[in-house]
């Protein structure tokens, strides 16, 4: 049995995370996340987890990655400002292969920008933000319903793929009212053990190692520097940190066609728009309102990996538009897989495109 | 003095310096830990970045060696999420001070069940030896050349105006109270926070006319003023030079705590 139930995206995001297990949260209050902090401060201790409120989002994300390694699901919630301030320690996250969720409730920047006011632009930053070579796993919800299943979806995807995953959400969904299912019980994918006479950072073959929670009796070294297979610092061997930056990247880019989600509208179609989060909801009123005009859609439910060969199922395809909330984040990425032309169509400000304008993108550009 | 068994003998050899004061903190961290008879698989050190920030990457046990400033805000969550291991972080004055000035005062606020282990040296050792929040007046330094024109913090007075349960200073001169003070620390529900004035020859002495590590050790045993014996100078009137530094136990106190093992 499921229950259905009016929920705001920021609530269905925190029961998403108490669905999947999640029993620590650390957290600093930002506008448009907020909310999370508040659910998981009321849920958390009733279940036995931990909630705490941090000095900063620096130790926000610190304490998040502390307790993933005594085993536990940890998440945190934040925005803009508060996700630039995690930046190192993200990348801590992805040395060190702690499994972990960051959701970031998107608003408009750069800076303190439009605190209550949503927008894409992020999206780059989930990916590059922090220093050095990495890839991550970015998902992007589209409605209340997905702030909830996407959320699970996060956490089982960095525990499978030992990586901070992040759930791209913003103000939109954040902060929207709508009808969700929440199901008894979630797909739970446990984090893989380390096995007896394993070496917890060799990454065997698929390149994601077994995980050894602190207090196992393994005395596990976890550290930020250049490591060997034992988690030993090796920082001067060229080759050991060129082994472990392919390991790191390998195991998520090879991994791919996985962890894709998207669906697909009109393959035939010429002329396609390609969107994530609620600029998709617009696209999908334009698909509505014109049934006959046979305009194709791609929409990403994951941003990172992106999933290249998602565009190459749109065979006649002859221009790819992207509208969103930014200057052009992701037709970037996308430019760089096809010979089409990518259109980006930025919308700043906050405010969804409306249908009108992205019909007079489609005539501009068909 | 301490079983060998605590350390990871194939980490060897460290990267500590020839007369480096952090060895001695170790070895007088882990005499403490067997005084109380903690079990390596419950125990979990932590730790930032610096020189003394290498400390937990040399004993066998589950260790995270984390950013810059941030050891305390990582040991929260640890300790937070299983009260039932025994955490000890090992930090420098600039990690804990400077960088991660913000996370000392909370961490010892919440009085997080903890033992905090600060190898002060006056500098930042591993970059070079640049000044720190704790480098005295008048110190040279590599980016002090003229002399430190900064007052410094007192860190020990810092984590009891912030609320720790039990705040110690020593040097490395004195591992007999060292020992003792860590363990005391470490039988202390909630925060517990050991000053320990080290030296670093290669990097402060080398600059302040105290190259000789004998010379540095000299320089801390001189300039230690046990506690009772300052509260006594205060008490006939006397003043207590500038340039010394009390030792003993500063507090010992039953705050609320957080994450003690229940
Ligand atoms: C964010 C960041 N800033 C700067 C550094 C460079 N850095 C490495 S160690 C260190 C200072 C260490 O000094 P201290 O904490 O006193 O430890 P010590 O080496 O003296 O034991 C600095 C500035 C860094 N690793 N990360």
């Amino acid at each position: 049995m499921s229950r259905v139930e009016f929920m705001q995206g920021n609530t269905a995001c925190a029961e998403g995370a108490l669905a999947a297990g999640c029993r620590f949260f650390g957290g600093y209050p930002i506008t448009p996340s907020t909310e999370i902090a508040e659910h998981m401060a009321r849920a958390l201790p009733k279940r036995g987890g931990v909630f705490i409120s941090m000095e900063d989002e620096l130790g926000s994300i610190a304490a998040v990655i502390g307790a993933a390694w005594t085993g536990v699901r940890a998440m945190t919630a934040t925005s803009g400002p508060g996700f630039s301030l995690m930046m190192e320690n993200i990348g801590f996250a992805v040395m060190t292969e702690t499994p972990c969720v960051i959701v970031n409730i998107q608003r408009g920047g750069p800076s303190t920008g439009q605190p209550t006011r949503a927008a894409q632009g992020d999206m780059l930053q989930c990916r590059f933000g922090s220093h050095g070579d990495y890839s991550t796993i970015a998902l992007s919800p589209a409605s209340v319903q997905e702030m909830f299943d996407l959320t699970v979806k996060a956490f089982n995807l960095a525990d499978r793929y030992r990586v901070p995953a992040f759930v791209m959400a913003d103000e939109i969904v954040g902060h929207m009212r709508e009808r969700v299912t929440i199901p008894d019980a979630v797909e739970i994918v446990p984090r893989r053990k380390l096995e007896p006479g394993q070496l917890p950072f060799d990454g065997g073959e698929d390149g994601i190692p077994g995980f050894a929670q602190f207090g196992s009796g393994y005395a596990v070294h976890v550290t930020g520097l250049t490591h060997d297979e034992r988690g030993y610092p090796d920082t001067m061997d060229a080759e050991a940190h060129d082994r472990l930056v392919r390991r790191l990247i390998g195991k998520i880019e090879s991994a791919r066609f996985d962890i894709a989600d998207y669906e697909v509208e009109n393959p035939d179609a010429e002329t396609v728009f390609v969107t994530y989060g609620p600029p998709s909801r617009t696209v999908l009123q334009l698909l509505h309102d014109m049934p006959d005009e046979g305009i194709g859609h791609l929409r990403l439910r994951v941003v990172w990996p992106f999933p290249e060969f998602a565009l190459s199922v749109f065979a006649n395809a002859k221009v790819f538009l992207m509208p969103e909330l930014n200057m052009g984040q992701m037709a970037r990425e996308v430019q760089r897989h096809v010979d089409q032309p990518v259109i980006p169509i930025p919308k700043l400000g906050g405010d969804l495109h409306t249908p009108a304008e992205l019909k007079q993108a489609l005539e501009a550009y068909r | 003095m301490t079983a060998e068994e605590w350390y990871r003998a194939d980490r060897l050899p460290h990267i500590y310096c020839a007369g480096c004061g952090n060895g001695t903190v170790i070895n007088c961290t882990l005499a403490a830990v067997e005084e109380l008879g903690w079990r390596r698989e419950e125990t979990v050190f932590i730790s930032g970045i610096g020189c003394s920030s290498r400390a937990p990457g040399y004993i066998l046990t589950d260790s995270l060696h984390t950013t810059h400033g941030r050891a305390l805000a990582f040991a929260t969550g640890v300790k937070l999420a299983n009260p039932g291991l025994n955490v000890v972080v090992f930090t420098g004055d600039g990690d804990l001070a400077a960088i991660g000035g913000n996370h000392f005062i909370h961490a010892c606020r919440r009085n997080v069940d903890m033992t905090v282990v600060c190898m002060n040296n006056m500098i930042y050792g591993m970059t070079g030896g640049q000044g720190s929040p704790t480098t005295p007046p008048g110190a040279f330094s590599t980016t002090t050349p003229y002399g430190s024109g900064e007052p410094a913090f007192d860190l020990a007075e810092l984590a009891i105006a912030a609320g720790a349960n039990y705040v110690a200073r020593w040097t490395s001169y004195h591992v007999k109270e060292l020992v003792k003070a860590i363990a005391a620390g470490m039988r202390t529900p909630g925060l517990s926070f050991v000053e320990v004035m080290t030296q670093c020859p290669t990097n402060y002495g080398r600059h302040n006319r105290l190259r000789r590590v004998s010379d540095m050790i000299e320089y801390l045993r001189t300039h230690a003023l046990l506690v009772q014996k300052k509260e006594r100078l205060v008490q006939e009137g006397k003043t207590v030079p500038d340039e010394m530094f009390t030792v003993g136990e500063l507090v010992r106190r039953n705050r609320p705590a957080m994450g003690v093992r229940r």
